[in-house]
């Protein structure tokens, strides 16, 4: 697989993932509901993965469930990446 | 220290709380009720001797040789058998009974020589020693019977059979026994598998296994139990031939399962010559398994690697290196590389297999020497889901008793575990509590031992398709709750009721009646509603679990589910209850405490709590990074992006154990530097850039946590073999990246430990020490420990009820792939084999077989032991076949203890919605004749033959 089609398939395996989440906090009250899935994701999720994640929710979102997007709102924007030391000495 | 074995009191301590005073040979003594006089004599410092009597079986009665006299009674009553009473006054040395003890032994002499080497160890035997004691000095009838004897002369007696050598571990010699039954018993009342026996009568009388099987071929499961018990050298361990018996003895914990069991090692000078099972030990009480007993035979297994190594590139072959190369190039990559990536490029694996000190001192590394939480452990792939859902509804990510608690289980449901073959001593006393009455519920889809076996039959079998746990745990709330089951004064006063008539509506609705989802598991609504009113009404109900709970795509909401389970049956906060996690590995409860997750620090606090990260700043004097790091799958994600370059993995197989293997292995394939640290070269090391050799549980002082959140001591037996613990070696690497770590001791470590987590606040080693053990929380509040959880509170306050709705695992059986396959284990190995397939436990287990119906089997035109190709979306194996009914039709079953199944080629990578733990237990298959070993199998063994290759050394044939 090229980079760019792992880089895909990631991000294929993160809309599952979110939307695996959303399906058990789907059964909550729905006051619960946005709220349990935005804090599942801030807890678990690293900012590389929360990264992509935007990076999905902000291409339109394809494939993430009604509730992932409601609850993206809620979910913390990662860090802007940290200049590579090794980039910065290149330049 | 000269050897002093564990006391024995002869008869078991009574529980009785009416106390009865009386004298033994002058000496007066208090003991509880119903306390033997031969135990009440012992506990005075009067030892009376005896044969068939141990403190770990009931009183038989039957040797003879304890007799005493009592002061107005007739005759000479056995002490073993015999109560204490008050006032009694009791003789154990008179004439009359030194004459009688005298002539009992001289006819046992008569019929059974007296050991059988003197160099090898005999003469030592419990009934050598009595025969010394009563004063033994003639036998008038001669050694020439034709009982039994064994004349020593060439000759063979008519009688006369062989020893039994087929056991690896011990000789079974007839012409030693005695036929005091000892054995026989032990298998009956310790370990509860009823393989021996005492056949014929009279002098005809011996001991048998099976239908005079030899031991190996008979249903003998080689727990020791037999052996411990023999008084005379009839069963002995074969190293104690060999070598001779022990000379000095170091308490510790055995290093495989979770129920953490306490051993004597028994030494002579520096060579280990057998273990036995701690009668002090907590966890177990003098029991032991197979595994923990026998089989350390790999801890001086000539596979282990001694030396550092170093390689550039993962095809060259392996160049030894001293200690300070492989940590300076370990440094000097870490360091180019987050230079090069960035500061979270790299991470660190720790291991539930090491000690809690060792894994603290991982994610430590991590933390403040890589300055990222890239921290994870096997835990994720076995119990991570029981951490979350414990959590969100108790509020603590632990297991709720002890195990002495069983006692007082009156109804045990065990849902997605096998305890005979994974957590066999505690098994063992399951199935004592069970032959006194308890009732039982097995939910799982194999007919498991516990199902039915000797004297053990479970009143409901539930046995649902894999994948449906969740479906048939809310179905049991639904019965709970429609026929009025629940505890309403507990959960009022315990639990927040709002949010439990939240759960109860939601599991009345009707597609969670029994009936509505007996589609999608198989069960017949009456059996789930005869198991919901048995465990609800039927007195204090445990459920026991295991990883048939955890690796599904719902198994953090299966672990809820149990939970809400325990709560609307006021089944939580008192001895005999709960809900008991089966840990897996001997210290994954501890490698879970320790802070080895991404996203939390040791005692389960967020990484983004500000005043918690202020605990450890402040200690280790750096600023700690708030946001969660990557789990061990999201490390594999992002080496495949290109983002996450190196990783140092303590004790942990990934590319065997973790899912979908070509994933892992792709993943590992694009990192630069991956560190192994293992006793072995694992298959993850056929990856990995480094080799740091590792220490065993034999080489290090620490501590282990079993699964009832007992810290047990693990102590230093003998000197590590490549020259550091494991501690020491990763206190080196951060010491190479310019980290000033000075512990001298693992009890410093656990200091440490101590003064950052509330949990642990009150654990030293010299509490331990003194405790034997204790079970955190220990602090101020508790500061011998917490036996039973929950008691007067849950930890989160109220407990919380959660919806758990089933949602069907994406792993479905269709055309292609027709059949369900689930995994699990067996008990002579021990999860990926790499410690006991180098042991003689392969005489057990030398290969995975998979089990199919023989239903299946036939319509495929497979045979037993046919060599059949397994199949599913992700890839394929090929393994033998064992035709069996334990599996329903439509399931089949495989363990993953052997490299060359990779079983894990054919698991996917669908995972636990909350915490990625793989669902290792459902998988679509398809199973069809074959001729032989896959092409990815002979591709993959030669790829791991050439990985292995050292530099200067020919290669190690297999």
């Amino acid at each position: 697989m090229s980079h760019d089609e792992d880089v895909a398939a990631g991000k294929r395996k993160l809309v599952y993932m979110a939307n695996q989440i959303a399906r058990f906090f789907a059964s909550m009250p729905r006051e619960e509901q946005v709220e349990g899935v935005a804090r599942h994701i801030n807890d678990f999720w690293e900012p590389r993965m929360r990264r992509h994640f935007f990076e999905i929710v902000e291409a339109g979102g394809e494939g993430l469930s009604p509730l992932v997007m409601e609850a993206a709102s809620h979910i913390r924007r990662p860090p802007p990446p940290e200049p590579l030391p090794a980039a910065a000495q290149a330049q | 220290m000269a050897l002093v074995p564990d006391l024995d009191y002869g008869t078991p301590a009574s529980q009785a709380g009416e106390q009865v005073t009386l004298t033994v040979d002058g000496r007066a003594v208090t003991v509880p009720a119903g306390t033997s006089i031969m135990r009440a004599g012992m506990e005075a410092g009067v030892e009376i001797p005896k044969l068939c009597a141990t403190d770990m079986l009931d009183a038989f009665g039957s040797c003879r040789v304890c007799l005493v006299e009592i002061e107005g009674r007739a005759g000479t009553p056995a002490s073993c058998t015999t109560p204490v009473a008050a006032g009694m006054v009791v003789h154990t040395k008179t004439e009359r009974l030194d004459r009688i003890r005298r002539g009992v032994m001289e006819l046992y002499v008569s019929d059974h020589p007296s050991g059988w080497d003197e160099q090898r160890g005999t003469g030592a035997s419990e009934f050598d020693r009595m025969a010394r004691t009563v004063g033994l000095t003639q036998n008038r009838y001669g050694t020439d019977g034709r009982n039994h004897v064994a004349p020593g002369d060439g000759s063979l007696n008519i009688d006369y059979i062989a020893r039994d050598e087929s056991n690896p571990y011990f000789t079974y010699d007839p012409s030693q026994c005695i036929v005091c039954s000892r054995c026989v018993r032990a298998c009956e009342e310790v370990q509860g598998t009823f393989a021996l026996t005492v056949e014929g009568r009279g002098f005809d009388s011996r001991i048998a296994a099976g239908m005079s099987d030899s031991f190996l071929y008979s249903e003998c499961v080689s727990c020791g139990a037999c052996v411990q018990a023999c008084p005379t050298d009839a069963l002995r361990e074969k190293t104690v031939l060999e070598k001779g018996m022990p000379e000095r003895a170091v308490v510790t914990t055995c290093g495989y399962c979770g129920v953490g069991c306490s051993f004597r090692v028994e030494m002579k000078g520096d060579e280990v010559v057998r273990m036995v099972p701690s009668k002090d030990g907590k966890a177990n009480h003098g029991h032991s398994c197979v595994k923990g007993r026998f089989a350390w035979g790999y801890t001086t297994h000539k596979d282990r690697i001694l030396n550092p190594m170093v390689r550039d590139r993962i095809t060259d072959p392996w160049r030894e290196v001293s200690w300070d190369e492989a940590f300076a190039h370990i440094a000097g990559e870490f360091r180019r590389i987050q230079h090069q990536y960035g500061r979270s490029a790299i991470g660190g694996i720790t291991s539930s297999r090491c000690t809690n000190e060792e894994t603290y001192l991982v994610q430590k590394l991590v933390r403040q020497g890589f300055g990222n939480n890239n921290v994870d452990t096997c835990a994720r792939v076995c119990h991570s889901p029981t951490g979350y859902g414990l959590k969100t509804t108790f509020g603590t990510s632990a297991g709720t008793q002890d195990f002495d608690s069983v006692e007082q289980t009156d109804v045990m449901i065990v849902i997605g575990a096998n305890p005979t073959d994974a957590h066999p001593v505690f098994a063992s006393r399951m199935k004592k509590r069970l032959r006194e009455g308890a009732r039982l519920i097995v939910i799982d889809p194999r007919r498991t031992e516990l199902v039915r076996s000797a004297h053990i039959a479970a009143d409901y079998h539930l046995p649902l398709r894999p994948g449906t746990n969740v479906a048939m745990l809310t179905a049991l709330g639904h019965v709970i709750v429609e026929e009025g089951l629940y505890d309403e004064a507990f959960i009022r006063e315990r639990c927040d009721w709002d949010a439990f008539q939240d759960w109860a509506e939601f599991v009345m609705q009707p597609e969670n009646s029994p009936e509505a989802v007996a589609g999608a598991t198989g069960v017949p609504a009456e059996l789930v509603r005869g198991a919901a009113r048995l465990y609800a009404t039927g007195g204090n109900g445990a459920i026991y679990y295991g990883l048939g709970v955890t690796e599904h795509s719902q198994g953090s909401t299966a672990v809820m589910a149990i939970a809400n389970l325990a709560m609307a049956t006021g089944n939580i906060g008192k001895p005999g209850v709960g809900v008991n996690p089966l840990r897996g590995q001997n210290n994954v409860q501890g490698s879970c405490d320790m802070g080895s997750f991404p996203h939390e620090l040791p005692g389960y606090r967020h990484i983004s709590d500000p005043g918690v990260r202020g605990i450890y700043e402040k200690v280790w004097g750096v600023r700690l990074d708030e946001e969660p790091g990557l789990r061990i799958n999201n490390m594999l994600d992002a080496a495949v992006e290109d983002t996450f370059k190196g990783l140092y993995v303590q004790g942990e197989d990934i590319l065997q154990s973790d899912p979908d293997t070509h994933h892992v292995a792709a993943g590992l394939a694009a990192m630069e530097c991956v560190v192994v640290h293992d006793l072995f070269l694992n298959e993850t090391a056929n990856y990995a850039h480094v080799f740091l050799p590792g220490s065993t549980f034999l080489e290090k002082d620490g501590t282990f946590i079993n699964a009832e959140r007992r810290i047990n001591m693990v102590r230093k037996v003998v000197e590590p073999k490549a020259g550091y613990a494991d501690w020491e070696t990763t206190q080196l690497l951060a010491r190479a990246m310019g980290f000033d770590w000075t512990y001298t001791h693992p009890s410093q470590i656990m200091d440490e430990i101590a003064a950052t987590t509330p949990t642990f606040a009150g654990v030293s080693y010299d509490l331990l020490e003194r405790e034997g053990s204790v079970q955190w929380p220990c602090n101020e509040k508790a500061p011998l420990g917490t036996p039973v959880m929950h008691v007067d509170g849950f930890v989160r306050g109220k407990g919380r009820f959660i919806r758990t709705e089933y949602v069907a695992t994406d792993e479905r059986t269709g055309p292609r792939f027709p059949l369900l396959l689930t995994t699990g284990r067996i008990l002579s190995q021990y999860n990926v084999g790499a410690q006991t397939r180098r042991t003689d436990n392969v005489v057990w287990h030398g290969e995975d077989r998979l089990e199919i119906h023989p239903h299946d089997a036939e319509q495929r035109g497979v045979r037993d032991g046919d060599w059949v190709r397994l199949q599913s979306r992700a890839g394929a194996t090929t393994l033998r076949a064992l035709v069996t009914e334990r599996v329903a039709p439509g399931v089949v079953y495989t363990t993953f203890h052997h490299p060359d199944t990779q079983a894990n080629v054919v698991t996917t990578d669908f995972s636990d919605w909350a915490t990625n733990c793989p669902e290792y237990k459902v998988t679509a298959v398809q199973v069809s004749p074959s001729n032989g070993p896959s092409d990815w199998q002979e591709e993959y063994n030669e790829q791991a033959r050439a990985s292995r290759r050292i530099a200067g050394r020919l290669e190690a044939a297999e």
